[in-house]
């Protein structure tokens, strides 16, 4: 057995813990290594996307145990589609990171930030739903962590919200856990699609209920109303480089939304019949509205993007809600564009708060700053994209899904919602952007000269400097960053066809799970070389498992 | 033992509802460790309860407790020990940084709300 599919986990543990322990006093080395293993984990990332691009479910055992009594690591289409997306936005994150001189804030910034990624990854690649609680918990203590980086009351503030928030969505999960175990006697999600299938209908009261709490789990890291409350104020007050990151931790919940629900609980399963399939697409209609209605009312542009994050869930969540095979196409294909055009746009609110002085990111006219125009063109391209304009990939996205939407009976809400929330939040960005960039002018230059302390202090010598004085020339590096990601939104809109159809197949996958259910539960362990017991249950498996060694 | 068992967690899990809803950081934290300590032994009972009963295979023992949930509860009580020390320093933090301990994040003004990006010095500078 190959231990390829661990590797995008293991990596980032013991470089974080070689940063930690090794570099932590020495800035330099950690950009280096910090930005090379992120650059490895793409390799990796591209490695396994190709392996599974052909269909094939590989997985690994930890420790050799056979499923369902080991942990088991799945690479199919869909875990390893969303680690590649994940490994495409963190190293341009990281070059924010560094250009900006956010990682100079605080300290640990880059351990944390590759746990951050192991938990990421450990979460879309497990097969075990205990191993994803415990992937979830990884990705959240790193979370914790990197979101009061650099400090300050309101961000503490809202850090104790976060992580309050999210220990009650832990303990939620438990308990989700705790009923699913109660009822099948399993927690390896392959074994568990078996066994639910087997339940007896009449007696379903505990798996309805199992079904129903890891459903809200995954919709408090999604978003969904009415679980969304902690997003606004997490997001807008999270460093930018971390917002930027945790703008794939909503699709975390996504994925396993998307996972969970088509794999152990299929939509045609009678058990757990009018629960999910019936409320889903109401609730995320709802957060779509929201969202996009606190893009038009916000006060502060971080909020605005924080806001657009909802939206574009709910968004996502509607897709995924229709539960056919092109509505989560759609659904991935949204998610992957949001992914990209979430973090250009908090990467883009962090420089137009540093630039502008001590207005930063209020919604109100000031004097124009320099390098407006190069923002404000980076920002009318990711908003177009964010809201789903075209040429962009967020219209391809918004169009795959009202078409995915005809297979649903609310077919015609969602229409309705969708397209106004559309124009809900072209209204609000075209505002917030119009105040920002276009009313400045207007303003007219000040003779007085802006507050030299609201510029982020850099505590280190060696850092790129990221002050306001006009006299430093500013660093290239987060443009370059904020550039690379929108990049990927035009290349995501141009190879949309070829986008679509991996896409297509792997929704295909996941509504065809028996090569899944097959690949993990027949796999053979380890050969326990023990005369007293299950001797001849593993007699003929000695040999087999010696080829793969 | 199961009437004992289902109250435990049922009394722990209102207290903990009840602490998590009050304003003040402390008693929330109070209220996610009551939740924690109910979801553990939830979780400890969804393997069914066996009394005095060996959790590993052996010869001549004809009923077995599940050895599964007891690993699953000792993973799960070390990391909400982690997650509570982890809170309470943020929380701590918090405090120290404010005036207050209150869990509410400040309403969003259009006007002078602190910078995000200052250091916490500058901030308490400001705030006296």
């Amino acid at each position: 057995m190959s231990h390829w599919i661990v590797s995008p986990i293991v990596l980032p543990a013991m470089l974080a813990a070689i940063l930690v322990l090794m570099v932590r006093r020495h800035l330099l080395p950690q950009r280096v290594l910090s930005m090379a293993g992120c650059v490895a984990l793409l390799g990796i990332a591209i490695g396994q996307f190709w392996q599974a691009a052909g269909g094939d479910v590989t997985i690994y055992q930890l420790g050799h145990w056979p499923a369902p009594f080991g942990i088991v690591l799945v690479a199919d289409r869909l875990s390893t589609l969303m680690v590649l997306v994940t490994t495409l936005l963190a190293p341009l994150v990281l070059l924010y990171a560094i250009g900006s001189g956010w990682d100079t804030r605080g300290r640990h910034f880059h351990p944390l930030f590759q746990f951050q990624l192991m938990g990421i990854i450990g979460a879309f690649l497990t097969g075990d739903l205990f191993n994803l609680f415990v992937f979830f918990e990884v990705l959240l203590i790193a979370s914790y962590g990197l979101m009061i980086h650099a400090g300050g009351a309101e961000r503490l503030r809202a850090g104790t919200q976060y992580v309050l928030f999210n220990l009650l969505g832990s303990t939620l999960f438990l308990f989700a856990l705790g009923t699913i175990y109660a009822q099948t006697g399993t927690l390896n999600m392959a074994d568990l699609a078996l066994r639910v299938a087997e339940l007896d209908a009449g007696a379903n009261a505990g798996i309805r209920v199992a079904a129903v709490l890891l459903l809200m789990v995954f919709a408090i890291k999604a978003a969904l109303l009415p679980l969304h409350f902690w997003l606004p104020a997490s997001y807008a007050l999270a460093p930018a480089p971390v917002a930027a990151l945790f703008a794939i931790m909503t699709k975390v919940g996504a994925y396993g939304i998307i996972r969970v629900y088509t794999l152990v609980f299929p939509p045609e399963l009678a058990i757990t019949q009018g629960l999910f399939d019936t409320w889903l697409m109401p609730a995320a209609l709802l957060t779509l509205a929201l969202g996009m209605i606190g893009v038009l009312g916000a006060v502060r542009i971080e909020r605005l993007v924080a806001f657009a994050v909802i939206g574009s869930m709910g968004l996502l969540l509607a897709s995924v809600a229709v539960f056919t095979p092109d509505g989560i196409a759609a659904a991935l294909y949204y998610a992957i564009h949001s992914t990209f055009a979430t973090a250009a746009l908090f990467l883009l609110v962090d420089v137009i708060q540093s630039r502008r002085g001590e207005t930063a990111g209020r919604l109100v006219r000031a004097r124009p700053f320099e390098g407006a125009p190069l923002v404000a063109g980076m920002f009318f391209v990711a908003a177009i994209a964010m809201t789903g304009l075209p040429p962009l990939s967020g219209f391809v996205g918004k169009l795959l899904i009202l078409d995915a939407a005809f297979a649903d009976p609310l077919v015609w809400w969602v229409w309705a919602v969708v397209l106004s929330a559309s124009l809900v939040a072209v209204v609000g960005f075209a505002r917030a952007g119009s105040i920002v960039f276009w009313k400045a002018h207007q303003q007219g230059p000040e003779p007085e000269e802006t507050d030299p302390t609201s510029a982020p202090p850099v505590e280190d010598e060696t850092a790129q400097n990221g002050s306001d004085e006009p006299a430093v020339p500013r660093p290239v590096l987060p443009m370059v960053a904020v550039g690379g990601l929108v990049a990927m939104l035009v290349a995501l809109t141009i190879g949309a066809g070829p986008v679509n159809r991996a896409l297509a197949a792997t929704a295909e996958q996941l509504f065809s799970p028996a090569p899944y259910l097959e690949e993990v539960l027949a796999t053979e362990g380890k050969v326990i070389k023990d005369d007293a017991h299950g001797d001849e249950d593993h007699a003929g498996d000695e040999h087999a498992d010696e080829g793969e060694h | 033992m199961e009437l004992l068992i289902a109250t435990a967690v049922g009394a722990l899990t209102a207290a903990g509802i009840y602490m998590v809803l009050r304003l003040r950081t402390f008693p929330v934290i109070i209220g996610t460790s009551l939740l924690s300590y109910a979801v553990n032994v939830f979780l400890f009972a969804s393997g069914r309860l066996a009394l005095n009963a060996p959790p590993v295979l052996r010869d001549g023992v004809e009923t077995y407790t599940d050895p599964l949930p007891q690993a699953l509860v000792l993973t799960a009580i070390v990391i909400s020990f982690g997650m509570t020390a982890v809170v309470v320093i943020i929380a701590l933090g918090s405090w120290l940084s404010s005036d207050d301990d209150l869990v509410d994040v400040p309403a969003v003004s259009d006007g002078d709300a602190a910078e995000p990006a200052l250091p916490r010095e500058q901030r308490q500078e400001a705030a006296q």
